[in-house]
This record gives structure tokens, sequence and C-alpha cells, in this order.
């Protein structure tokens, strides 16, 4: 800032003067279109390695596929996973989010929902690899009771059957973790579209004798809809790719199971089973897991593609 | 008094409504949670139940007794405000528990093995008690420096186009596209990549520190340039035109005026994504691996980071199993508190340094 305000003396304006041509501008615009451009090919590349190297799985079958009859009898019980802990992870996270985000722009005084705001922030900044090593080594034991309790009033709903494991390595509790990680994303989206809903419209809620619920209800929730669906649907695309807690806390196996609070029975997710899997892989396998990571990919891609043009969409029209 | 009606009669003899309904008193809500705390501890003391159920028990008695009192005296509309009330804070307690509880584990486990030997010493030749995390210490910072010094310049060139030169144009929309698309990247995802690429040059097997920061740029390069790109659009156009105005040409109007009015937010930014891609794992897995010893050749062999050193200490601890836990603690404590020191000095930068505009 200083840079801009203090006055040139003669001397510095004839410096820059006779500095003053063409070739810098030319090579710097050059520079910064290039990194631009290397930022595509990087994305390209991505997904052309991946292809590459992964459609060499497409004919695998037996040994390179782990004892499956194909790629795609290998990839699908993942697929389920990841896609079943994502979506436990999005029920519990989604709600909870959202009130916190109210809390942070609504309810909590000014100088507390700063700090609050800070302390969301640091539960995302915490690196997976420790959520995993808590979700192992804490959340699981102290939910076995939970599961317990569980498995004996509501063991008639599929989900529920159990049988419990002692160390609490489950589905849910995936899904649980996987919660934890993406609650802060969400409600910093969601907090963000919250504080910009126009004072107007809630002042005039307000004038009109709304109470605080009302008000948010009639003048908050309406304008941040679009902003809240991409908020849950980026918080999916982290909680999809999410790997190493989920690579700690599930016990690895490859099967289509909705028994949620069982370890034998539990399927794992392609980004876990990639992790468990990688370093003992070779030749043909090493293809098979690239090929689960490109279908990674491609969902993520798709959800993440589908949060950002529904956020666009919301801010064009409001 | 001789006015025996209920309407309230003011100076002037006129009858008058009152403005207010009736409220609850301003303490009702700490009231009621007095209360149904209170019932709870009861519970515990006399009734014997157990923690659990004894939040469950005051929870419900909040929840319901406080709406219900409010409709008794407020009326069915500010019943439904309290309950909304009770639900919000009740979620963003519920939010609070995990951080305070993974806090507190990690800082409870992991502060007994810190020592100056645990910094000091690597894992080579030591099975059970006398290792460290030295090695691990060492591989995360090299390959996240290298990770920095790629992803620094192209991110924050990429900003540049896309805020200064590239406004507007179709190639900047596709990057600005893509680079939210990258954003979304799985991490082992990102790690897969530098492995496919790696192996083009290295052949299969390949394990590389070097490697180890290729993936972490590319979850890395999207943060920077959206942290820039905010940043460069705050510079108010004012300095950019009197700049020109001098004869300035642009590019030195940009390293001279525009970065340096953004540079506090463009380290933080940058001090954020750091902090991101330090703890991330799972592409250092697959590419990096892990040693025992130290390695601080990033271009040949293996390299143990943190992150990767935690999770093969709980995953594959062989015989040792306490002493690998004690050690993975250790090194998440190590890992967790680097992580929030680089976060606490990027606000703290943002806000020391952050140009005053007057406003």
């Amino acid at each position: 800032m200083a840079m801009t305000t203090e006055p040139r003396s003669d001397r510095d304006v004839t410096a820059i003067d006779q500095s003053t041509g063409r070739v810098g501008d030319v090579v710097f615009a050059g520079l910064a279109r290039s990194s631009g451009l290397l930022i595509m090919l990087a994305l390209a590349g991505v997904a052309v390695f991946l292809v590459v190297q992964g459609s060499g799985a497409l004919g695998n079958t037996g040994d390179a596929v782990y004892g499956k009859d194909s790629i795609w009898g290998y990839v699908w019980p993942l697929l389920f996973g990841t896609l079943l802990a994502s979506v436990i992870a999005m029920i519990i996270a989604a709600p909870l989010a959202i009130g916190v985000a109210l809390i942070i722009s609504h309810y909590a005084p000014r100088p507390v929902a700063k700090t609050l705001g800070w302390l969301i922030d640091l539960l995302a900044a915490i690196p997976s690899v420790v959520y995993g090593l808590w979700g192992i080594n804490f959340l699981a034991l102290n939910l076995v009771p939970a599961y317990d309790w569980l498995q004996r009033n509501a063991g008639w709903i599929p989900f529920f059957e159990g049988p419990v494991p002692n160390s609490g390595r489950t589905m849910l509790t995936a899904g649980i973790v996987l919660a934890v990680m993406a609650l802060p994303i969400i409600t910093a989206i969601c907090r963000e579209v919250f504080a910009q809903t126009p004072k107007m419209h809630q002042e005039a809620a307000l004038a009109l004798g709304a109470t605080r619920w009302e008000m948010i209800r009639m003048t908050v929730f309406p304008y941040a809809r679009s902003g809240m669906i991409s908020a849950v649907l980026l918080g999916l695309g982290r909680a999809l790719g999410e790997t190493m807690a989920v690579a700690l806390v599930l016990a690895p196996s490859l099967l289509v199971s909705f028994n949620l609070i069982t370890a034998e029975q539990s399927s794992s997710t392609i980004a876990a089973n990639i992790a468990l899997n990688f370093g003992n892989a070779s030749g043909a396998k090493i293809d098979t897991l690239i090929f689960t990571g490109l279908v990674l990919f491609i969902i993520t891609f798709a959800v993440n593609f589908l949060g950002r043009a529904i956020a666009v969409r919301g801010v064009a029209k409001g | 008094m001789t006015d025996t009606t209920l309407t309230p009669v003011d100076e002037t003899g006129r009858h008058s409504m009152p403005l207010q309904g009736a409220q609850l008193p301003r303490y009702a809500p700490g009231l009621a949670a007095g209360i149904a705390v209170g019932i709870a501890v009861l519970a515990v003391l006399l009734g014997g139940v157990g923690a659990v159920a004894a939040v469950m028990i005051g929870w419900v008695l909040l929840a319901v007794g406080l709406p219900a009192w409010s409709r008794a005296v407020e009326g069915p509309r500010k019943a439904a405000d309290r309950v909304a009330g009770v639900l919000v804070w009740s979620a963003f307690a519920l939010a609070m528990i995990p951080l305070v509880s993974l806090v507190w584990t990690v800082v409870s486990k992991g502060l007994p093995i810190l020592s100056a030997q645990f910094f000091q010493n690597s894992m080579r030749g030591i099975l059970g008690e006398g290792g460290g995390i030295y090695h691990a210490v060492m591989g995360t910072l090299i390959i996240t420096a290298l990770a920095t010094l790629i992803s620094v310049p192209i991110g924050v060139l990429s900003a540049i186009y896309l805020v200064e030169y590239g406004k507007g144009s179709k190639l900047a929309r596709v990057i600005t596209f893509l680079v939210d698309v990258m954003t979304g990247i799985p991490s082992i995802v990102a790690g897969l990549f530098a492995y496919a690429l790696f192996v083009i040059f290295f052949g299969p097997g390949v394990r590389m520190g070097f490697g180890g920061s290729v993936a972490l740029s590319v979850l890395m390069i999207p943060i920077v340039v959206r942290a820039t790109e905010e940043m460069l659009k705050l510079v108010p156009d004012e300095l950019r035109e009197a700049s020109y105005a001098l004869g300035v040409p642009k590019w030195r109007t940009i390293v001279k005026v525009v970065l340096p009015t953004a540079v506090a937010g463009i380290v933080t930014g940058v001090t954020l994504a750091v902090a991101r891609v330090a703890g991330e794992t799972a592409p250092l897995l697959i590419i990096a691996g892990l040693t025992t010893g130290a390695n601080f050749n990033p271009f040949s062999e293996r390299m143990a980071t943190l992150p990767v050193f935690i999770f093969y200490a709980i995953t594959e601890p062989g015989i040792y199993d306490e002493e690998m836990a004690a050690y993975a603690w250790g090194a998440a404590l190590t890992l967790v508190t680097l992580v929030m020191v680089l976060n606490v000095a990027a606000r703290v930068i943002g806000s020391v340094f952050a140009p005053k505009t007057g406003r």
C-alpha cells in the first residue's frame, strides 16, 4: 500500500520510463497465460492418465481383480460402499451444518460468532488421518453401547441387524467420521450464503412482527436455497473422495450390505480400498485399482459439477 | 382509579391497548436450561441413570418445557421460535463435541511420548521403544516445501491471468471452471495421477518424494488460485488507473502496485493451502511410500512423511503395537500442532498486514 501512495522522485519516474517496453508486457502476459494453460493441462492430464492406465483393467478377470469375475464385480461393491458411507454422512451433517451456520450468521452475538466461525474452520484444518485415528481409537469404541442399544431395540430394521463388533468399526462409524469432516465445508458455504441475505428483506420481515425463526424461514432460507443445495453437494464430493479416515475405520471387505452396525458384512469404499491395497499391488492389480480411481474421479466430478452449476444458477437468479 | 374495566387507562383517561403481547422474561431460556440441568443431575444422583441418558432427559425437558411455557404465555408462533432456537443451539453443541473430544484425545494421548529424543531419532533399526519421527518430520517439510514451490508461482500467475489479462475471455472462464473442478479432486486420485505420470518416466513401482510434491500441487494449486483471485479482485481499480496514468506499463503496474497491495491476502491464502496439504495422506501413501530412516533426496527412493507414518503405525504395527500406537499419537499431535500453527499464522498475517483501506 505504501508503495502506491509514496510520491515518486523524478529519478524514479525516468527509471520506469526507460524500462517501459512492450517486451516486458508480452513476456509477463505470456507467463500468466501459460500457467493458466498449465492448469488446464494438469486436469486433462489427470483424466488422460487415469483413463490410459485404468482402461487396461477393463478385461481383467480372476486374480487381477482380487478373485472377482470381472472388473465390474470388483468395482460395484466398492462403489456401493462409497455411496452408502457418503449418504449417511450427508444425512447427519447437512442438518447440523445448517444449524451451525445459522448460529454463526444469525443467532450468536457478533464477537462470539466470529470466534465460533474460527473454531469450525479449525475443524476443517485437522488432517484426515488424525480424524481416522480418532475415529478408530475413540469414537468407534464409544459408539459400541449405542450400537448395542440400536440392535436390541431396532434390530428388526435391516440397517441395525448387527452383530455389533467390539471394536465398533462399522459403516455407521465411518459415516459419522465423514459427517464430522464434511460439516465444516457445508457450514462455511451455508454461512456465507446466509450472511448475504439482503438486510432489507430481514428487517422488513421483523418489522411485520415475524419472530426470528419466521424471519429466517421466510427470508433467509428462500434466498439461500440453491446455496444450501450446492453446499451439501460439495460436502458430498468431499465425503466421496475421503480416503484415510475410512481406510482406518472400516475393516475392508467386498460386499454389498445395508447392515450398518456390523464389521464382517460392511462394504468398503473406493478410496479406502486403493489406500489399503496399493502398497502390495503390482502389475494388473495396479491397473484395477487405478480403474476404481477413475470411477471415483468421474463420480466426484459429476457431483462437484452439479454443485457448482446449482450455485452459479442461484447467483444469476438471486 | 375508579375505572373498573380491565383495559389499562393512560393519564388522558382514554382506554388503550398494550403495545406488546405477553412475553417471557429475558432470563426464561437460562432458567429453563438450569431447571433441565438440575433435573438431569438429580436423575443421575437419585435415579442412578447413566450420563448419556441424563443428557437426553435434560435435553428433552428443555426442548419440550421451554416451548410449552412459551406457548402458554406468548402463543404458538413464539413457541415455534423457541423450538427452532433450542434445535439450532443443540445442533451447534452436537457439532462441537467432535472438535473438543478430538483435540482432547490427541493432546492427552500424544503428549506423554513427546521428548527431544522423539524428534531426533528416526525409526531406522528400531523395534519397540526408542524410536522417533525425525525422518517423517523432515519428509513432510521437504515434500510440502517443494509442493509450495511448484504451486505458488503457477497459482499466483494463473490468478493474475484470470483477473488482469483474461477477464471475461473464454479461456478465463474455462480455467475458472477447471479450477473449481480441481478443488473437488479426491486426494487419492491426485496420488494415482502422480503415480501414473511417474511410471512413464521411471517404470512401474516408482516411489519418490518429488512425486508426492506433484500430487500435493494438484491439490494446492486450485486453493492458491482461488485465494489470490479473490485478493486481486479487491484491489481498487483507481490504483491501477493511477499507475497507468503515470505511464507505467501493465506488467510493472501488476508487479509494483497490484501485488504489493494484495500481498497479505495472498500470503494468508498460501499459508492456508500449505496447512491443508501438509496433512494429506492418501497421495503420499501411493507415491512417496514409507521408510524407517531419513531420506533428504526427494528425487530418489521412498520418503517417510508424518501422515503416512501415522497410517502405517496403526494399520501395520507389527508385534510392538503399543509402542507404535504411542508413536502414532505423538506424530498426530505434532501434525495437528503444525497445521494449527500455520492456520493461526495465516490469520495473523491476514489481519496485521491487511492493507488499510480507510473504509
